[in-house]
């Protein structure tokens, strides 16, 4: 039984150890995106979103709060909420994917590392493959990351009548921008 | 020693393998800052459908919104059921704040003048919070129609009616919204003895949405009894809402011809039975007039 604990207890000192040391995350990130309409652009603002990154195994997700998208008009806001993102429905949109070149980047260096980006992206339901470049910088034990790539609400399956297919844009960019912070055991117990 | 292999085993599983994504996302997902738990779009437009809504327009949005009642459908073909005749509303309401709108609007009708305030003071929020979104509303209305010739003396203050309402509703679930508005309307002058000048009535109504973009609407105006005169009828309207982005368009079925709270609510003489039915619309337009500043 002592065995047991000692085993447990060293197992779970270590997996702390390595949360320590590998695990950055954010849970203010930044992510917004613009599309450019025939009428109108629309450009919208979350600042809210989570985010851990395991620079060991390079492993990247994001938990993105859809109300916390803002967009200038009110009444734009409460229709991307109410007619296309359906956010009751569907209230997080998220990424799960992996820094595939994690091993460039050399926390120990001060430097923008080019790092390429591939996962699963999950919005309003539905899941599409994004493989995309980014930068990753690290500066004074923090991590910037920055990325930027398209895609369409096809994709998503958020249909656009015809009434308003001029307010919409086939394309929307979306451009994350996130700083890390190393995920320690203070931090976890923060939340 | 089996059973501590098998438990360690058990403990490490999820921690390796492609599960490590699942897991991280966990933690993620709890740690993300989604404190707004609010809900919004009760309903699509500022009025229910001759009665205000619960909901306001956010900080420096103008609206500007068309209200248009035609005659009534019983008027026959010689009048073209209706289309012949119109009242129309003009008006115009500014967001000082996502909370605190001003209104003020002109009618055709006896040439009335109107100005509101309006004010959100609580929010539906989903779960745990609050469960209802309660919007006061407070309006003036001036007849500036001039006074027959022999009741000339009578005062400025004769023109004036006042009506306060609670506008009480809650949005059940993605179509289905319902409000309760208790209404007092209080005139300064009566059309005759039997009328009281305060005027108690029960608004009821609700939506519910067929598409994304548009719903069913109908609303229910009862007068508390013997207040005023037996003429007088509670009004039923019925709405179809149409909304395109920046306009909502509302076809309108109801049995009161005006468009402000001192005509359809205390002074409403139409039938649905005998076919005093109105047919009409209200256009409402945004505009943004916010700067450009960052937000």
């Amino acid at each position: 039984m002592r065995q047991l604990t000692l085993l447990l207890a060293i197992f779970f000192l270590s997996s702390t150890h390595v949360l320590a040391q590998e695990r950055f995350f954010t849970r203010t990130g930044h992510i917004w995106f613009f599309s450019d309409a025939p009428l109108e652009d629309i450009e919208a603002h979350n600042r809210k979103a989570a985010s851990i990154l395991d620079v060991g195994t390079g492993d990247m997700v994001f938990s993105v709060p859809m109300k916390e998208f803002e967009f200038r008009k009110s009444l734009m806001q409460t229709h991307f909420n109410e007619n296309y993102v359906e956010s009751d429905k569907y209230p997080k949109a998220t990424f799960k994917g992996k820094v595939i070149n994690i091993q460039v980047v050399d926390l120990e260096k001060d430097a923008a590392y080019e790092v390429r980006v591939k996962g699963v992206l999950h919005i309003h339901g539905q899941d599409k493959s994004i493989d995309t470049v980014g930068i990753l910088e690290v500066k004074a034990g923090r991590l910037f990351g920055k990325s930027t790539f398209t895609v369409t609400p096809q994709e998503f399956g958020i249909k656009i009548p015809r009434l308003v297919r001029n307010n919409i844009a086939r394309q929307i960019d979306i451009t994350v921008d996130v700083v890390y912070e190393p995920l320690t055991e203070n931090s976890l117990q923060l939340w | 020693m089996v059973k501590i292999s098998f438990l360690l085993v058990l403990v490490c599983l999820p921690l390796t393998f492609a599960q490590a994504q699942d897991e991280l996302l966990k933690l993620a997902g709890a740690t993300d800052s989604a404190a707004s738990e609010t809900v919004t779009g009760t309903f699509k437009a500022t009025r229910l459908v001759n009665g205000h809504s619960v909901e306001t327009n956010g900080e420096g949005v103008l609206l500007f919104l068309i209200s248009h009642r035609f005659g009534t459908l019983n008027s026959g073909a010689y009048e073209f059921f209706g289309l012949d005749q119109a009242t129309i509303r003009l008006g115009l309401e500014y967001g000082l704040t996502d909370c605190l709108n001003v209104g003020i609007g002109r009618s055709s009708l006896e040439k009335t003048f109107d100005g509101f305030l309006k004010y959100k003071l609580l929010q539906q929020q989903t779960k745990q919070g609050m469960p209802v979104t309660l919007t006061l509303f407070t309006s003036t209305a001036v007849r500036s129609l001039k006074w027959p010739d022999e009741e000339e003396s009578l005062d400025l203050e004769h023109r004036f009616t006042y009506t306060h309402q609670l506008l009480i509703a809650r949005k059940f679930t993605e179509r289905l919204s319902l409000q309760l508005s208790p209404t007092l309307v209080h005139r300064n002058l009566v059309p005759a003895r039997q009328d009281e000048n305060n005027v108690y009535a029960l608004g009821g109504g609700g939506r519910f949405k067929i598409t994304k973009h548009t719903s069913f609407n109908a609303e229910y105006y009862y007068l508390l009894s013997d207040q005023t005169r037996e003429a007088f009828r509670n009004t039923l309207s019925l709405g179809f809402d149409i909304e395109t982005g920046g306009h909502v368009f509302q076809l309108i079925f109801t049995n009161a011809q005006g468009m402000v709270e001192k005509f359809f609510v205390p002074q409403n003489t139409g039938y649905w039975s005998k076919g005093d039915i109105y047919f009409g619309f209200n256009i409402s337009r945004t505009f943004d007039l916010k700067g450009d500043e960052e937000w």
